[in-house]
């Protein structure tokens, strides 16, 4: 600070406390809302302050779900969205940290062109080829299955040019030195490459979770079967049957799951998540 | 690019390479020609013959009012989301900048919609608007408003935006800022010695030399607001009432999906790639500049 302003420092603070309160209001509302019976959630108004029931809608639904669904609950639909994001984040940054490896360790024909090609990717997003991905995915039998689910999506620009910065800066004495000891290309990757990234490895991870545990249309577009909705698909069609029977008790209870596991991980790992934002979109 | 001491040649870089590439390969560059190869096909409805028919499918598109209208929306959109997020991210990061007590905490409690999918955020914004229920809606009606976004496109816009634009705060105000602290303190307490105010100094010395922020956020922005909001108007409006809200991923999807008029999807998704690519191009062209400024 360059000079002591006391009256701007507090409007300061009342702005950046107003700020908060906007941001944070649809979460309370969401909040006060899945505490609530569903009668109350017909009366209008509706309430502002938490109600007593938080824990029964929960059990409603994570298990039981609403009243004329299925009567399966979210609860599996959590399991889904977890093995979803799991594979999409371990499946990025294993075949980005090899072909990274590759191309800034080897010289073989092709490099660039390879290079190029996943430079690629970064211009072709699920949008805009929607169709025809969907045809290959059907044609290979991958349709409503956790291969389908993920592997399509784990081709990956920015993780292949995070690793391939992040390698760039370890000095070439690493290389010299594990030759001269008698390392091979894996074993220098393993035990050399691998832990000196480690810290880039997390933070890429904690983006790459919250990127696959949001995924909409693609699960959307491939799952047809109900045991492999994601949690996120839940919410939609919660919504559509509250149109005949509103249950908003149980629609914002869930909405609240799906919200809970990367909302967690962007506040408990909060300065990898900056570190794994700022550095991707180098 | 290549280290300067590195493995002599053999087949293990290529090995190393391939699980990305047969990825690459099967999932981008084939679907993407596919695209591009459909896109001058017209297929009956039944799929049983096809015809090829140079652009007409292009020309189809191109000629139709109801394109053009989604067109018109996915900008007005877009423009929009950018405007209401990076105004509101970037009056949040100069006063978050100003404190000192307890920026952290207001970080913490800024950037989690970060995390919160784009249909958690279109339920929340639709429960919230809801026109019997709602909260929000109630409030208004008591000032003698009646909202009801499934029948006035204009609100329905509204809400969309404010969905959108809701849960891209976070990332904007995280970058800028980041932006305002890599500002030189020598710049701002020069300034302050010429006596200038902290309004004066905002306008004259942080806000120009945030321009290259800015326009990276502006960017990344327009490509969340075409491509990532899709969870959000599939939850609101459905591209409703009456294409009110039909932005152009929506389009691709419902004529798609929903229409099955394959050509015509495909030469929108065409069109869909022209336009990454230039977004993307504008990018990469710029952050080769940033470094420079």
């Amino acid at each position: 600070m360059i000079e002591n302003r006391p009256l701007l420092t507090i409007f300061s603070h009342i702005m950046l406390i107003l700020g908060v309160v906007v941001i944070a209001f649809p979460i309370w509302i969401m909040f006060v809302a899945a505490s609530h019976p569903e009668i109350r959630m017909t009366q209008v108004p509706l309430p502002m302050l938490p109600g007593g029931q938080f824990f029964e809608n929960l059990d409603i639904a994570l298990n039981r779900g609403m009243s004329g669904m299925d009567g399966n609950g979210v609860g599996y639909m959590m399991l889904n969205s977890l093995a979803m994001a799991m594979m999409i984040a371990v499946g990025k940054i294993a075949i980005s940290l090899l072909s990274a490896f590759a191309i800034v360790y080897f010289r073989f024909p092709f490099r660039m062109f390879f290079f190029w090609m996943i430079f690629v990717t970064l211009m072709l997003p699920v949008e805009v080829r929607i169709l025809p991905t969907y045809e290959v995915v059907a044609n290979l039998g991958m349709l409503d299955s956790y291969w389908g689910l993920s592997i399509p999506l784990i081709a990956s620009a920015t993780a292949t040019f995070m690793f391939r910065q992040v390698f760039l800066t370890i000095p070439d004495e690493m290389l010299e030195a594990a030759r001269i000891d008698g390392a091979g290309p894996m074993r220098f990757f393993w035990d050399i490459l691998i832990p000196m990234s480690r810290t880039n490895i997390a933070a890429l991870f904690v983006i790459l979770f919250i990127y696959g545990w949001n995924q909409y249309l693609w699960p959307l577009l491939i799952t047809s079967e109900p045991e492999m909705f994601t949690v996120v698909m839940g919410i939609k069609q919660m919504l559509e049957a509250a149109e005949q029977a509103p249950q908003w008790n149980v629609i914002m209870m869930t909405a609240l799951l799906a919200m809970l596991p990367p909302v967690c991980v962007v506040i408990f790992m909060q300065s990898l998540f900056v570190k794994g934002l700022t550095e991707t979109e180098k | 690019m290549l280290k300067n001491v590195h493995f002599g040649p053999s087949v293990l870089p290529f090995l190393l390479v391939l699980p990305q590439i047969i990825v690459t390969l099967v999932f981008f560059i084939w679907p993407a020609s596919q695209a591009l190869y459909q896109s001058v096909l017209l297929e009956d409805a039944f799929g049983l013959k096809t015809e090829f028919v140079w652009f007409r499918n292009f020309e189809e598109l191109l000629s139709d009012p109801l394109y053009w209208d989604s067109f018109k929306i996915t900008i007005v959109f877009s423009f929009l989301v950018a405007f209401l997020s990076m105004s509101f991210a970037l009056a949040l990061a100069i006063f978050s900048d100003r404190v000192i007590k307890g920026s952290g905490a207001y970080r913490t409690l800024l950037i989690w919609p970060y995390a919160v999918a784009p249909v958690t955020a279109g339920a929340l914004w639709v429960f919230m608007f809801n026109p019997t229920l709602g909260i929000v809606s109630y409030a208004l009606s008591a000032l003698g408003y009646e909202w009801n976004h499934q029948l006035n496109g204009g609100e329905a816009m509204a809400l969309v935006v404010m969905a959108s634009a809701w849960k891209q705060v976070a990332y904007n105000f995280l970058f800028f800022l980041a932006g305002l602290q890599s500002i030189s303190k020598s710049l701002i307490e020069a300034a302050a010695i010429d006596g200038a105010g902290p309004m004066r100094r905002t306008i004259d010395i942080i806000l120009p030399l945030l321009s290259p922020t800015t326009f990276f956020l502006l960017v990344i922005n327009i490509v969340y607001a075409f491509f990532e909001t899709f969870g959000v108007i599939h939850v609101v409006t459905a591209g409703g009432p009456a294409g009110a809200t039909n932005i152009l991923v929506y389009k691709v999807f419902s004529d798609g999906f929903v229409g099955l008029d394959l050509g015509g999807s495909a030469a929108q998704s065409v069109i869909l790639m022209i336009i990454v690519i230039s977004l993307t191009v504008v990018q990469f062209k710029y952050v080769e500049k940033r470094v420079a400024y």
